[in-house]
């Protein structure tokens, strides 16, 4: 694999023909990926198992000899039938909690079902018009992600079934970038800013600049996406290129939505409190910056003609994925992760590194989207090469996150946030890492056009992207509202996603390497099609429970907002409790 | 550090890191390759027809599972007969003030690439067919159908396209299927899509990868052995030439493609009608689609030809004498004498 590394990079060389498949350094590279979590939940459950056995043996051991031992010394004679009083930590006085220390108490003995996790500390008040603001942006954020995940399973049943329906606004291709753009720009991307709302003046100690501007790009954005996902659907669209499939008077209004956060970010950030500026705040201001960079390029109406659409489409769609929603996102991590943990950040040489490398890198790969395409070679072997350089941004975040838990990964036990930042994470290294082996030639021989760019994606912006959004709307949610959400059904939102996404992707990446075998070995077309059927029944199946999990979150997050209406006598008088 | 206390400076330095890499990996080559490209000689614009079904094309998605690029590795072979060239794109430009340029690339193959599908399948009526249901065609398909783009008429005026759809495809409506003038448009537009040839003297760019295709038989193989190649040959280049519309049962469509099992012209003792049909295409009969001159535009080679009437002529029942290669060389040349001095 290490001797085969350096070749896999170039873009338009025919080498190791003949090679099995098991020697193709992307392919390894892929399968170790896929066995990274499964054999993490493996080591998990082997402790646990052997945990529980250690503490029945010792359960069943016969109890501590208590016949009285000859012991000679006087003073051991009054200490023998010594007992405890069971008043020892509490000392001789009533119960009182004047300072309201106690955070919870009860009285209900009953086993619980699962297990309690801490409930979100008060926060310093934050300015109730504020938080109004910013649940408004994750409220239409979890509009859009209910939506647009509806619509996405629809699709799924879709291929399985491709008569479901015959009405034209329904159908496969106008309906699949109503999916993906609604969950793009409506979900994660408002999630995102209505996060950041919060984190960005945060981190600079001191208030927003203008709540007014917000509420200006949270209409502008909404309204985008509205006027997007009608007109795909009466088939108005850009002509085909993935994620910009809106037209551009449409866009514009994101566009413009945009511009106006950027600006109040800027003041806000120009008037910390702070002298230097916090590294959530380097991330999230540049990929609104670097996204309307892309988003001039991509959508000036006047060039790109021929070849030079496929250029700048390649260009886009990916820097679209890194500059402005993993880029976002490594800024809210910067924040929220150390927050979660109350204690800072590993290092912030690391992330300052992985902010540089990033650009570097990233901006470079577009192109590998189009490998073999009639794009000139020169470009494509650009773009593979880059993809390698991801592994230095990609390595330094994850190694800054992973010696950030380091010391705290008992506190993920009690938390409901931080298995999703986990999850997340542990995503944002193979996810990643999976996009670097994809770029590589063979691989591309063998999985592109096939459904393992499905299964990529959805690692990647689900796995990646929307459990560390969950995460963040979890662990800022309840400080802002004071309500928390039902434990469990947060728990089984978390598993719902998890399973579902697996469900869904390991499916597809089969099915997707064995369709790119049979297109290698030159076999009928519809053969291919026939294999994926039962793969595409699992990917059905797998979004059916991912669609699920949003029901629940959506919830979830109605509860948060409103709390429950008839609350049980919150203040159960703690003296009361404890008497 | 200046950087972690000057905003201004901080993101005034990340922007234009950020453009400069932009301009050198996107900006630059997109504007060098849409200003040294030049259509091939010989290929025309898409016609007022097939531009609208162009745009119908890409209003309805199509680009979501087609994907229009022969890449220059040997399994896309099937595809085009070369690797498509910056030239090949050169006569998309933007349609509208409100679109971008259309070059539908695409990235996924849910369905199969159109590069050449003008030319892979140029039946006017089994695209209709397809478009109106694709499972009618071809049983195991998964693309939508679009039933919208035809109407349901009594009468039939003059002018109507009259599409054949078997009855199970007809979902309980009585009436005649006829075509709309989208789906006759976004027919036109498929049957441009065909791969032009590169101008004399030019080579064409290599495919690579080549051994991971399909080997051709080595010419010193047992007989025995290039028998059973040319069976499985057979049964292959069936699937791709005719199995769209004569099925891979043979039994053809009802009302649309003729069937080729029981049939009397494929089991003809004399393979000449069949080898005439296969290269120049048919249209004697009323109740049945027009044959296009399949092997002509495929450049079906008499080992071809014959592992195909091979695969036809003992299939489904079919029973006839083998035709050996050498017959089929005799009869095409045949063909072609009477063709050039009728």
């Amino acid at each position: 694999m290490v001797t085969a590394w350096p070749r896999a990079g170039y873009a338009q060389t025919a080498a190791e023909q003949n090679a099995p498949l098991l020697t193709q350094p992307g392919i390894l590279i892929t399968l170790v990926l896929i066995l990274v979590p499964l054999l993490a939940a493996f080591i998990f459950m082997v402790l646990q198992v052997r945990r529980t056995l250690l503490r029945l043996k010792w359960q069943q051991q016969p109890a501590v000899q208590t016949e009285a031992i000859d012991f000679p010394h006087p003073q051991r004679n009054p200490a023998v039938p010594y007992q405890l009083s069971g008043r020892e930590l509490a000392g001789q006085y009533a119960p009182d909690d004047s300072r309201g220390i106690i955070q919870h108490a009860s009285n209900d003995h009953a086993i619980p079902f699962v297990a309690e996790k801490k409930k979100a500390q008060a926060r310093p008040a934050i300015d109730p018009k504020l938080t109004h603001l910013i649940l408004w942006y994750l409220g239409t954020a979890t509009f859009w992600l209910v939506l647009g995940t509806t619509v996405g399973e629809y699709l799924g049943i879709k291929l399985v079934s491709p008569d479901a329906d015959t009405v034209p606004w329904l159908s496969f291709g106008r309906l699949r970038p109503v999916h993906t753009n609604a969950v793009f720009w409506g979900w994660s991307s408002l999630a995102m800013l209505g996060l950041a709302y919060y984190v960005v003046p945060k981190v600079s100690n001191t208030t927003i600049a203008s709540l007014r501007q917000g509420w200006q790009t949270l209409i502008l954005i909404n309204t985008a996406v509205v006027l997007g996902s009608l007109c795909l659907m009466n088939g108005i669209n850009n002509a085909g290129g993935e994620y910009r499939e809106y037209v551009w008077p449409v866009m514009a209004l994101f566009g413009l939505g945009l511009i106006i956060t950027l600006i109040n970010f800027l003041r806000t950030v120009a008037r910390r409190t702070t002298t230097e500026i916090y590294i959530s705040n380097w991330y999230i201001l540049s990929a609104i910056i670097f996204t309307l960079v892309i988003s001039v390029i991509a959508y000036w109406p006047t060039w790109q003609n021929g070849l030079g659409e496929t250029i700048v489409q390649g260009y886009y769609m990916h820097q679209g994925v890194g500059m402005w929603f993993m880029l976002f996102n490594l800024g809210l991590v910067y924040y929220f992760l150390p927050q979660q943990l109350n204690k800072p950040i590993y290092s912030y040489s690391l992330g300052i590194l992985a902010f540089w490398a990033q650009i570097l890198f990233y901006t470079l790969i577009g192109t590998h989207h189009f490998v073999f395409s009639s794009i000139p070679w020169w470009l494509q072997t650009v773009a593979i090469v880059g993809s390698m350089g991801m592994l230095i941004p990609v390595i330094a975040g994850t190694t800054n996150f992973l010696m950030t838990l380091k010391g705290g990964w008992n506190k993920i036990a009690s938390s409901y946030t931080l298995p999703f930042y986990v999850t997340g994470i542990i995503f944002y290294f193979t996810g990643s890492f999976q996009g670097t082996a994809e770029a590589f030639r063979f691989t591309n021989l063998l999985w592109h056009f096939t459904d393992f760019t499905v299964a990529h994606s959805h690692l990647t912006m689900y796995g990646i992207i929307a459990f560390l959004l969950w995460a963040s709307i979890y662990a800022l949610v309840p400080r802002l509202t004071g309500h928390e959400p039902p434990q469990w059904l947060v728990g089984a939102h978390f598993w719902l996603a998890f399973l579902g996404l697996m469900f869904y992707t390991i499916p597809l990446m089969i099915g997707g390497t064995l369709r790119g075998l049979m297109w290698m070995e030159g076999k009928p077309f519809i053969e291919s099609v026939v294999l994926m059927a039962p793969y595409w029944l699992w990917r059905a199946i797998g979004g059916s429970l991912m669609w699920l999990s949003h029901i629940l979150f959506a919830y979830n997050f109605y509860r948060m907002v409103v709390g429950v209406r008839a609350a049980r006598p919150a203040a159960t008088p703690i003296r009361e409790v404890l008497a | 550090m200046k950087l972690f206390r000057n905003h201004t400076y901080l993101y005034t330095t990340a922007f234009l890191f950020f453009t400069g890499l932009s301009l050198v990996v996107a900006i630059l080559p997109a504007l060098y390759n849409q200003e040294n490209n030049a259509p091939l000689p010989g290929t025309e614009p898409l016609s007022d027809d097939a531009l609208a079904g162009k745009h119908v094309f890409i209003a309805n998605g199509c680009v979501a599972c087609h994907s229009q690029q022969v890449r220059n590795v040997a399994m896309d072979n099937v595809w085009g007969s070369r690797p498509n060239v910056a030239a090949d794109y050169a006569h998309n430009t933007r349609m509208h003030w409100w679109m971008n340029t259309a070059t539908l690339m695409g990235t996924e193959r849910t369905g199969p690439d159109l590069t050449n599908i003008g030319t892979r399948l140029p039946s006017l009526e089994w695209h209709l067919l397809h478009l109106y249901n694709p499972r009618a065609v071809v049983e195991e398909s998964v693309m939508p159908a679009y039933p919208w783009m035809f109407q349901i008429k009594e009468d039939i005026e003059e002018g109507d396209k009259v599409v054949n759809v078997p009855a199970e495809f007809m979902r309980d409506q009585h009436g005649t299927v006829v075509a709309t003038r989208e789906a006759l448009q976004l027919v036109a537009y498929l049957q441009s899509l065909q791969q032009a040839p590169l101008p004399d003297g030019t080579a064409a760019p290599a495919f690579l990868y080549r051994s991971q295709a399909p080997a051709a038989a080595p010419a010193n193989v047992s007989a025995d052995a290039a028998a059973t190649e040319a069976i499985a040959d057979g049964a292959a280049l069936y699937a791709a030439n005719c199995q769209a519309c004569h099925q891979a049962t043979g039994a053809g469509l009802k009302g649309a493609f003729p069937p080729l099992k029981g049939s009397a012209i494929v089991q003809d003792d004399d393979p000449e009608v069949l080898i005439d049909i296969i290269l120049h295409g048919y249209n004697a009969r009323e109740e049945y689609g027009e044959m296009p001159a399949i092997g002509t535009i495929n450049h079906l080679k008499p080992e071809e030809i014959a592992a195909i009437i091979h695969h036809e002529r003992t299939s489904w029942g079919n029973q006839a004498r083998e035709v050996s290669v050498a017959e089929v060389k005799d009869i095409i040349a045949m063909l072609e004498s009477k063709k050039n001095n009728p």
